[in-house]
């Protein structure tokens, strides 16, 4: 072994890294700062902050449990929208997966088609789409369930075109060959494959869509939310400390039928 | 033989075969019971989809006049320079957070509680969240800047600490037998493995603050929000339209980003 390589010490990673991380650490920093000077906050603003937070938790303690059962009836509304909601996303999802899969879909424009709406699907957030709805139905439940439809199209539609891209073509080339009808082609040739996936995706957007459905009431959709923002415009804080404890279980227990039913299907 | 009269049936997921006609009961009538429960007759559905392809009409051509263009633009820098603080702000408190829900690495009361705090902040929606904040601290970036931090925790946190729940424990007693303090144990032990997994989570969160940053305006935390509730509330319908593809393709472009880093990384 030479001197020189003595000399040299171990570093874990070469300069070029280093000095991308450098730049990369740097950019993030610039950009933080910029964007609060953008944003014009004074830190004299900041500094109450935490006492308003303190100021409001301790207005919402204790919860009100008599208010609890003047919820029951908006909650069950959260859950119809939220099942209705998928059940309309997974009709409308499987013809979006077939044109959105490379294998299935019929062309190149049907494909970009399909991509085309799952992506504007995904973009749009569920309470853009619950503010269109209400103008095309008028406010309630129903538009908040097509709101959620719309809105898990998107979601349903990339994960199981995915699912349906790995799919083991000899299968379905074996139902075409037996003389099968397309329909046909896809009730015995792909809908077996991608059944425990399509199961399971849409037990998993079920419980997101219960979450998404407790804010529709913000915009006249239906649902928990139209209780919460009356109570939070009433400053009744005690009340709404009593909501968001309903919502939490309602959110941790459908978390929880999703996980197992999710295990059953695997 | 008894075998020559016996038939094959397809096994299923379900113990039993009643078991699962009766669960496939329970959910059509399920459904059925929400179809009826939020109102849903065809007749009102019809009518609601003429009325939302007139409502497609009146959104094309996307419209909006200089000042409208100028003040969508200025909007959208509020609502990317909120997401880009409320990452770094978010990731910054997550780290602690993270360290103390991991089973391995801390003890059991301080990890329920940290377990208690990721799941109240999943649980609840970033609207649920932004109109609280916003009662709290008034109008404005602020609010949105604590609600999307609030939601990073969330989710950031919850990551971080499976992740860390994965590490090799070998290594880090391997750095602790060489007379490391906890501090020196963190640095050089656990830090070290979970890094490139930190770098594109931290992109994945940014990626979805900024969706989210585009919507907490609907309740009057920044950003874009505020200018699509007050464009639809007017029924300019060119102008929401115009607003909803500046969210869009800045979803797109956070994305595409994301995306890219993220596969560098891997």
């Amino acid at each position: 072994m030479s001197e020189v390589d003595a000399a040299r010490s171990w570093r874990r990673f070469d300069r070029r890294r280093r000095i991308g991380r450098f730049v990369g650490v740097l950019a993030a920093l610039v950009v933080f700062a910029a964007s609060w000077r953008f944003l014009d906050m004074g830190i004299t603003n900041v500094e109450t902050v935490p006492r308003e937070i303190r100021d409001l938790l301790t207005r919402m303690y204790p919860p009100d449990f008599a208010y609890a059962p003047e919820i029951v009836d908006p909650l069950v509304e959260t859950v119809h929208i939220a099942a209705l909601g998928t059940l309309g996303a997974l009709v409308l999802a499987v013809p979006v997966a077939l044109l959105a899969a490379e294998n299935t879909t019929p062309n190149a424009v049907t494909y970009w088609l399909g991509k085309l709406i799952v992506t504007v699907s995904r973009s749009v957030n569920t309470i853009v789409w619950a503010l269109i709805f209400v103008v095309v139905f008028g406010s309630g439940p129903l538009a908040g369930a097509v709101a959620i439809a719309f809105r898990s199209v998107g979601f349903l539609g990339k994960l199981l075109g995915e699912e349906i891209e790995e799919i083991d073509f000899g299968q379905v080339e074996a139902v075409r060959a037996a003389g099968a009808s397309s329909t046909q082609v896809l009730l015995y040739g792909i809908l077996p494959q991608v059944k425990p996936a399509l199961v399971g995706l849409s037990v998993y957007r079920w419980d997101i869509n219960v979450r998404d459905s407790t804010i529709l009431g913000f915009v006249g959709a239906g649902g928990i939310g139209v209780q919460l923002f009356r109570a939070v415009n009433a400053f009744a804080w005690q009340s709404v400390a009593t909501i968001l404890i309903v919502i939490l279980a309602v959110v941790l227990v459908s978390e929880g039928i999703s996980a197992s039913a999710r295990r059953m299907t695997r | 033989m008894a075998t020559g009269q016996r038939t094959w049936r397809r096994p299923t997921a379900f113990g039993r075969r009643e078991f699962k006609w009766a669960a496939y009961l329970a959910v059509v009538g399920f459904f059925l019971w929400s179809a009826w429960g939020i109102g849903a007759d065809p007749a009102r559905i019809a009518s609601g989809f003429g009325r939302g392809l007139t409502l497609l009409g009146d959104f094309f051509p996307p419209d909006a006049t200089p000042r409208q263009a100028r003040r969508i633009v200025d909007k959208m820098v509020e609502s990317v320079a909120m997401a880009m603080i409320s990452t770094v702000t978010g990731i910054a408190l997550s780290v602690p957070v993270a360290f103390m829900a991991a089973e391995n690495l801390s003890p059991k009361p301080l990890y329920y509680l940290n377990r208690g705090f990721i799941s109240l902040s999943r649980a609840l929606n970033a609207i649920i969240v932004a109109i609280l904040v916003v009662k709290a601290v008034g109008l404005g970036p602020l609010a949105g800047i604590i609600t999307i931090t609030f939601k990073t925790v969330g989710f950031f946190a919850k990551l971080l600490a499976e992740d860390l729940e994965d590490i090799d424990m070998g290594s880090v007693d391997a750095v602790r037998a060489t007379g490391a303090s906890p501090v020196q144990t963190l640095a050089y032990g656990v830090v070290p493995q979970i890094i490139p997994r930190f770098a594109g989570l931290s992109v994945y969160r940014w990626d979805i603050n900024i969706r989210t940053s585009t919507v907490v305006g609907i309740v009057g935390a920044g950003g874009i929000g505020s200018v699509l509730l007050t464009a639809f509330n007017r029924y300019s319908h060119q102008y929401v339209s115009a607003i909803l593809v500046a969210i869009v393709a800045v979803v797109l472009v956070a994305e595409g980003v994301s995306a890219v880093v993220r596969r560098r990384y891997q």
